[in-house]
C-alpha cells in the first residue's frame, strides 16, 4: 500500500471492538426469527396438507382398486356399488359431472366473458361501481341455496316448457351452476383485460376503429392468457361443485350425456355416501376415494391446462 | 384548399383553440397553420401541451372522460369544417387523420395483422385486395424487405425500430390524408431513429405530416414548419429554416440555443 493522506501506510487494525450502536441487536435478531419461523410453518403447513390429502386418497384408492380391477373402473357401464351385483364403472358418475358442468359453462363463460368486456370496455366508472358488488354478491351466495332455487323454482320453471322434464334434472342443477360461475370467469377476465395497457386502445382507436372492435379485436386477445385462467378456475368450480348438483339434479347414477335426465355427479355420490351408513372399510365405502381422486385428477389436470395456457399466451405488450 | 405561403396549400388550420384538462387549462388560444404535404414540427419543453395539440387532430382527447375542447377549433380542409364541432364524427376524423404513438405499440397479432387492421376496421374482407394494400403499406414504411417472409409472425418479435415502421405502415394502410407523429423516434437508438426521419420526409409526398419531438436537430433535419410551444400557448410558428437561424421571439431563440429556464 502506498502512502498517501488517505491510505495510512500501516493497515488499521479492524477495530477494537463493536460499540454499542453498531452491536447487533438480539431483540431484533429475535423477532425476525420468530416471524420468519411463522411465515415458514404457514407455507409448510398448506404443504402438508396437500401430501397428507392426496396421500389418503391413494392410500385409500390402492385398497379399493386392490378389489376391483382398473379396467372395470374405467370401463364399466354401471355404478351400483350398494348391490348385490356391484358395478364399480366411474364413466357413469363421470357422465353426469361432464353433462353438468357443460351446460354450467355454456352459460357461465360467455355470459361472463360479455359481462367482462362490458364492465372493462364500455361501461362508465359509476356503472361499474355499482355493478361489480353485486356480481361479487352473486358468487357469495352460499351453493345450498343455488341448489333449492334450482330444484323449487328454475326446474317447474323448465317444466313448463318441457312438462317431461323430471323434478331432479342435470339442466336446471346446471343452468344455475352456470350463474354460480358467471362472476369467477367476469370478474377475471375483466382483470385481465383491464390489464391491457391502454396504449394498445390507443392504437386501435387511432386507426378509426369503433368501441366493439377495439374490445373484440385487440383487447381480448391482448388478455388471453388472463381470460384463460379464468375460463379454467369456472371449469373446475364447474367440476367440483356438489351441493346444487345434490339437491337439484338427483343422485341416481345415469350413464347419460342428456341434460334433461337426472344424474349423480362424483361429488354428489361422494357426499351421498359419506352421509350414508355405509360401514367403514366396506368396498363400498371405499369407492368413495377412488371417485375423490378421479376428483382430484381432473382437477390437476385443469390446473396443468391453465398453467400451460398462461405461459403459452403471455402477454407481450 | 387556401393558398398558404410559398405557393403551399393550407391542409388545415388551428384556430384560437382552448383545451382543458378538467379545469386544467392545457391549450390557450392556440393557433396554427398545417400546409398540405409538408412536415410540421412541434416542439417545447415537457408538458408545454404539444401531445395536447397533436391528439386534438384526431380527437383522441375523447376516449378520457372530463377532457373538453372550450373554444376555437381544427378546421380542415377542403372539407372547411371545424373537426372539433359537436356533429362531428371522431372514427371519420381518425379514418382520414391517422396516428404514430411514442412507444411502438404493435397489437397482439401478426405482421399482417398488424397493418390490415386499419383496413378491416373498414369492413375490408377481400382477401386480394388486403394483401395488396398491405404490401405497399408495408413498401411504403420500407419494411417489406425485411418481413415480406414473415408476415404470420407476431408483430413483437420485431426489433424496436422495426415495430416502429410496422405502426407506420398501419397508420398508411389506409390512405391517411394526415399523420400525427408523438415523439416517434424517442425510444429508438440513433440508427433506427435516422431511418424513421427519412422515412418522414419521404412520407410528405403522399401525406401531410404532423411530428412532436424533442429533438431539436431531428426538427431541424426533417420539418418544413415548426412550432415552438410553451405553457399551452404556440409562441412562435413559422418556416423551420427561420424559427431555427433567426427566431422572431426571444424566447424561441433561448429554447433553441438551449439557454432555456
Ligand atoms: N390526462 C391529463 N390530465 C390532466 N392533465 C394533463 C393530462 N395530460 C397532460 N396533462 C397536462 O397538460 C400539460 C401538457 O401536457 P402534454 O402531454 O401535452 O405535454 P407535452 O408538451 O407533450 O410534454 P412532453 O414533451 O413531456 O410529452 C402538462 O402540464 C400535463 O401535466
Ligand atoms: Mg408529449
Amino acid at each position: 500500500m502506498t502512502a498517501s493522506a488517505s491510505h495510512p501506510s500501516q493497515p488499521l487494525p479492524l477495530g477494537s471492538g463493536i460499540s454499542d450502536r453498531l452491536s447487533k441487536k438480539a431483540s431484533r435478531h429475535v423477532k425476525e426469527r420468530i416471524i420468519e419461523g411463522l411465515l415458514f410453518s404457514a407455507a409448510a403447513f398448506s404443504v402438508f396438507v396437500t401430501i397428507a390429502i392426496v396421500y389418503v386418497l391413494v392410500k385409500e384408492s390402492w385398497v379399493f382398486f386392490e378389489t376391483v380391477p382398473l379396467s372395470d373402473f374405467l370401463f364399466d357401464t354401471q355404478w351400483t356399488p350398494l348391490f348385490d351385483d356391484a358395478h364399480y364403472g366411474i364413466m357413469v358418475l363421470l357422465s353426469g359431472t361432464l353433462t353438468s358442468s357443460a351446460v354450467a359453462l355454456l352459460v357461465a363463460i360467455p355470459l361472463g366473458t360479455i359481462i367482462a368486456i362490458y364492465l372493462s370496455e364500455f361501461a362508465g366508472f359509476k356503472v361499474r361501481e355499482i355493478a361489480k358488488p353485486f356480481l361479487e354478491l352473486l358468487g357469495g351466495v352460499p351453493t345450498i341455496v343455488y341448489g333449492y332455487f334450482a330444484l323449487t323454482f328454475l326446474t317447474p320453471i323448465l317444466q313448463t316448457i318441457y312438462p317431461d322434464l323430471p323434478g331432479f334434472n342435470l339442466l336446471s342443477a346446471g343452468l344455475v351452476m352456470g350463474i354460480m360461475i358467471i362472476p369467477y370467469v367476469a370478474s377475471l377476465s375483466e382483470d385481465a383485460m383491464r390489464a391491457v395497457p391502454m396504449s394498445l386502445r390507443e392504437g386501435s382507436y387511432a386507426m378509426g376503429a369503433t368501441r366493439l372492435q377495439t374490445a373484440l379485436w385487440v383487447v381480448t386477445p391482448a388478455a388471453t392468457s388472463g381470460i384463460a385462467s379464468a375460463y379454467i378456475l369456472g371449469i373446475s368450480r364447474a367440476v367440483g361443485e356438489t351441493m346444487i348438483l345434490a339437491v337439484a339434479a338427483g343422485m341416481q347414477p345415469n350413464l347419460t350425456f342428456n341434460p334433461t335426465e337426472p344424474g349423480a355427479t362424483i361429488t354428489s355420490y361422494i357426499v351421498q355416501v359419506a352421509l350414508g351408513d355405509l360401514p367403514h372399510g366396506s368396498i363400498g365405502y371405499q369407492t368413495i376415494f377412488a371417485a375423490g381422486l378421479t376428483l382430484l385428477l381432473m382437477t390437476l389436470f385443469f390446473n396443468l391446462l391453465g398453467y400451460w395456457l398462461r405461459k403459452r399466451f403471455r402477454e407481450v405488450y | 384548399m387556401e393558398a398558404g405561403v410559398e405557393g403551399t396549400l393550407l391542409k388545415a388550420e388551428v384556430r384560437d383553440l382552448d383545451f382543458f384538462y378538467g379545469a386544467f387549462h392545457a391549450l390557450k388560444r392556440v393557433s396554427m397553420p398545417i400546409y398540405d404535404h409538408k412536415v410540421t414540427a412541434l416542439i417545447g419543453p415537457s408538458g408545454c401541451g404539444k401531445s395536447t395539440l397533436l391528439r386534438c387532430f384526431n380527437r383522441m382527447h375523447d376516449l378520457y372522460p372530463g377532457n373538453r375542447y372550450a373554444g376555437g377549433g381544427i378546421v380542415l380542409h377542403p372539407d372547411d369544417t371545424n373537426l372539433l364541432a359537436p356533429g362531428v364524427d371522431p372514427i371519420e376524423v381518425r379514418m382520414r387523420i391517422s396516428m404514430v404513438f411514442q412507444k411502438p405499440n404493435p397489437f397482439p397479432k401478426s405482421i399482417y395483422e398488424n397493418v390490415a387492421y386499419s383496413l378491416r376496421v373498414r369492413g375490408m374482407t377481400n382477401k386480394s385486395e388486403l394483401d395488396d394494400r398491405v404490401e405497399s403499406a408495408l413498401k411504403g414504411a420500407a419494411l417489406w424487405g425485411e418481413v415480406s417472409n414473415r408476415l404470420k409472425e407476431l408483430g413483437a418479435n420485431l426489433s424496436g425500430g422495426q415495430q416502429q415502421r410496422l405502426c407506420i405502415a398501419r397508420a398508411l394502410a389506409s390512405d391517411p390524408e394526415i399523420i400525427l407523429f408523438d415523439e416517434p423516434t424517442s425510444a429508438l437508438d440513433p440508427i433506427a431513429t435516422a431511418s424513421i426521419e427519412e422515412l418522414i420526409t419521404e412520407l410528405k409526398e403522399k401525406v401531410t405530416i404532423l411530428i412532436v419531438t424533442h429533438n431539436m436537430q431531428q426538427a431541424a433535419r426533417i420539418s418544413d414548419f415548426t412550432g415552438y410551444m410553451y405553457l399551452g400557448e404556440m409562441v412562435e410558428f413559422g418556416v423551420t429554416d427561420q424559427v431555427f437561424i433567426k427566431p422572431q421571439k426571444k424566447a424561441t431563440e433561448d429554447y433553441i440555443t438551449g439557454r432555456f429556464g
